[in-house]
């Protein structure tokens, strides 16, 4: 069942144009500030006494630009991309699609201004008030109707296994916020949370768990599942693959969420459905990983010469590797240990550096070129730099969290023959200078990266038209 | 909870667990009429999808996960309110009070349910239990000499004590140095223990509580810096040595040498807990202090205390315990 491949001119490009580019500029002001605060652990002073500064507030400005400005810009760029190509149809509601654009750009403003102001409902990675709050709804949903009615209209017979991610991540990431955002509103700038206690733990984490599983994971599995067969020229490796572990996954991550809350006044029988569900999650999350690599059989040549490619081939090992250490993570026994030490910042980072941020570049260098009429960036060399920047500096950051989140949990639980702790909390807390160190620096190769793809992307757009033919055909 | 949200969570568990198994079951038969390994014939873009099978070994893999969460389940508790074959709790569940929980360890202990919690403590409590019953034996005048003695109670000082007082007991502004020989309270050892163990509440009212005016601030702070021995301004002292004979002296004094009984500063010391320029003073009178040492009874016990009581006043009679 082959159809008739409309010219990219049919296909609505300006809007796909536009989060690629913003996600490349969030990515570099969201990564630079994490670096900032990292330098921050190290260096307190760096704050330079002003309250705006602090690593209390530039912290959520960290984790809501790089989830929020740099994640979801790439989500909304290559969703809109691929499923206007997949389905082979325009974007529904242009103008919609525009206004999603602009409303997003205004809230990550939004969010830049009112952060560092203190102004906070207080919930992690939920933390913008309730007016921006509202202001995200209107936009999500717009988003949904171009999204869906861009389905809708689709000329193709069947959805592509990429839009069912897509739309479970678009639907799921509504639901999660609404809920979570329920507030009673104090003030413009105020407002507390319609929850209370454990309940409301349990909610945020519900939230906080889905915003990696339906954001971070299905979203980028979505992406995942066009980038990686498009630019590896194969098939997609096993289609009953994807059905078990999109529904599976889908169904499952759910409930994962009171794994956050081991340990806590959360009752028993929470804790234990959040701990078996995210082990099962395991097989299912692999399913992914497995349908990526396996798709590379036959075309394994090609990561000699294709560092884009070699981009989503690592991001995808990394995926394998955090979501395999997720779920043991959530084993209650090995909680005990890893529990609000950096091995859970580490665990963090290697599926968002590691994975979401890996596999949104690999698919930004196959999209930008396509978006400007190019055959290839306008540096191949320097996407390969950047890839071994970025490869470096993510096992910089979670080899060193690693250590660092083992050390504390070690020590935090050391006890003495007369039952006192071996170490006050300070202590832990030198030792882990040398690891933050390490961090650090792993950090300044990840925005390096960043900072030169900035480069090549400036000057791909720029390019002269036909000055960039693609390797295959200039070797021709 | 409801007989109705116990079901509601059963059911849902399950029907997603077996859903799982269901759909991991009949994707491993070729139910679609293409072959295995050929092309499942649709195009996205040029993508193509293949109908291979699923790998085995991760086929094994999610079952071994399904069987080992409906096997935790069943020991567990999970499904609503079904307790689990093992009767294990973390701890027990819907505590407010410190009354409540001490009453469900002993209804615990006799329904011979298994409290993990409960577990560790008394396992502690008899494994440590003697080693801290031995220096509660010892009076404290002969504990201070025992060095292993001391050595646990800096321990439980840095656990407990150092997040106020510092981890070296010099203790910062609004948090007492236990280190000098200025003690708001008294520094003996009986003293020292009944402060931890009851805590205290510092306070004095702004202006003392006294018809001090605004005006006399500047005075009243020259003359608390005469009192503590330091250069100052003869007149503007004698200014604020009236206001002080206003009232201030009733709990600082005539001398200015503070009350132990009622934890009045000592004013005519270089020990100052807010600070001891003017300005500092100046605030202090103005607007009053508020000091709170919580009590560690509840929280140590009595054993625990009288172990760190030892460690603080050996803090301060260094000299006297090395002789």
């Amino acid at each position: 069942m082959t159809h008739s491949q409309p010219t990219g001119a049919d296909y609505n490009y300006t809007v796909v144009r536009q989060f690629a580019l913003t996600t490349v500029l969030w990515g570099i002001v969201g990564m630079s500030i994490g670096v900032l605060i990292a330098a921050q652990l190290i260096w307190p002073q760096l704050n330079f006494e002003t309250p705006w500064l602090t690593y209390s507030r530039l912290r959520p400005l960290h984790t809501n630009a790089v989830i929020f400005a740099f994640g979801t810009s790439a989500l909304f760029a290559t969703s809109y991309y691929v499923v206007q190509r997949t389905c082979q149809t325009r974007l529904f509601a242009p103008k919609l699609a525009a206004f999603s654009f602009w409303g997003w750009q205004a809230i990550i403003l939004s969010a830049v201004f009112t952060l560092p102001l203190g102004i906070t409902s207080g919930k992690e990675y939920a933390e913008l008030e309730w007016p921006i709050d509202i202001a995200i709804t209107i936009v999500w949903i717009s988003y949904a109707i171009v999204f869906f009615g861009t389905i809708v209209k689709r000329t193709t017979s069947h959805i592509y296994v990429a839009n069912w991610f897509f739309g479970a991540f678009i639907i799921t990431v509504a639901v999660l916020h609404i809920v979570n955002s329920m507030a009673v509103p104090v003030s413009l700038f105020k407002s507390y949370s319609l929850y209370a206690g454990a309940v409301d733990a349990m909610v945020q984490w519900w939230y906080g768990h889905n915003a990696v599983g339906f954001l971070l994971t299905a979203g980028f599995l979505g992406m995942m599942y066009y980038f990686v067969p498009k630019q590896a020229g194969r098939p997609v490796y096993s289609y009953r693959l994807s059905i078990v572990h999109f529904w599976a996954l889908i169904a499952l991550y759910i409930w994962a969420g009171p794994h956050h809350l081991h340990y806590t006044a959360l009752p028993d029988w929470t804790q234990s459905l959040g701990m078996v569900m995210s082990l099962i999650l395991f097989a299912p999350s692999w399913g992914g990983m497995i349908n990526g690599i396996m798709t590379l059989s036959g075309a394994w040549h090609k990561l000699r010469t294709d560092p884009v490619l070699r981009f989503l081939v690592v991001s995808l090992s990394f995926y394998g590797m955090s979501t395999f250490e997720g779920p043991m993570m959530a084993i209650k026994t090995v909680n005990a240990l890893s529990h609000y030490t950096d091995w859970t910042v580490g665990h963090v980072h290697s599926g968002a550096l590691g994975w979401v941020a890996m596999v949104s570049i690999g698919s930004l260098y196959h999209l930008i070129p396509v978006l400007y009429g190019h055959g290839r960036m306008y540096s191949t060399s320097l996407v390969n730099i950047h890839f071994w920047l970025a490869t470096i500096g993510t096992v910089l950051y979670i080899v060193s969290m690693w250590i660092s989140g083992v050390m504390q949990g070690l020590m935090w639980s050391a006890v003495n023959s007369d039952g006192t702790l071996t170490y006050s909390f300070v202590e832990s807390l030198e030792a882990s200078y040398p690891f933050y160190i390490v961090r650090f620096i792993g950090g300044c190769f990840f925005v390096t990266g960043m900072l030169l793809m900035a480069y090549n992307v400036f000057r791909t757009v720029k390019a002269p038209k036909d000055s960039l033919p693609s390797l295959s055909e200039a070797q021709a | 909870m409801t007989t109705f949200w116990s079901l509601w969570i059963t059911i849902l568990t399950l029907v997603v667990i077996f859903g799982c198994f269901w759909l991991l079951r009949i994707c491993n038969k070729n139910t679609t009429d293409v072959e295995e390994g050929e092309s499942m014939g649709h195009s996205f873009d040029g993508i193509e999808e293949m109908n291979n099978p699923l790998p085995k070994w991760w086929s094994y893999m999610f079952y071994i996960t399904i069987v080992f969460g409906l096997i935790y389940l069943a020991l567990y508790p999970g499904l609503g309110n079904f307790k689990g074959l093992l009767g294990w709790t973390s701890s027990n569940q819907g505590i407010v009070s410190l009354a409540e929980s001490k009453q469900a360890v002993i209804a615990a202990k006799e329904d011979g349910a298994y409290v993990q919690y409960d577990q560790e403590v008394a396992q502690a409590d008899a494994k440590y239990g003697p080693i801290f019953q031995k220096y509660a034996d010892t009076p404290l005048e002969e504990l201070v000499k025992d060095p292993e003695a001391l050595k646990v109670g800096g321990r439980l000082f840095l656990q407990n004590c150092a997040q106020c007082h510092g981890s070296d007991a010099r203790g910062s502004k609004g948090f007492p140095n236990l280190t000098d020989s200025a003690w708001l309270y008294g520094g003996d050892l009986a003293t020292i223990k009944t402060s931890i163990m009851n805590g205290r509440r510092g306070m004095m009212p702004p202006k003392g509580g006294l018809p001090i005016e605004d005006g006399e601030i500047k005075g009243l702070s020259e003359y608390v810096v005469k009192l503590s021995g330091r250069k100052h301004n003869e007149a503007l002292a004698a200014q604020g040595q009236a206001s002080f004979m206003k009232g201030c002296f009733a709990c600082h004094g005539m001398d200015g040498t503070g009350n132990k009984l009622m934890g009045a500063p000592n004013l005519t010391d270089s020990a100052w807990l807010y600070g001891g320029n003017r300005m500092a003073i100046g605030q202090s009178i103005t607007l009053g202090r508020m000091g709170v040492m919580p009590p560690w009874k509840d929280v140590l016990g009595e054993q625990k205390v009288h172990v760190i009581s030892a460690y603080v006043y050996s803090l301060s009679h260094q000299d006297e315990l090395n002789k």
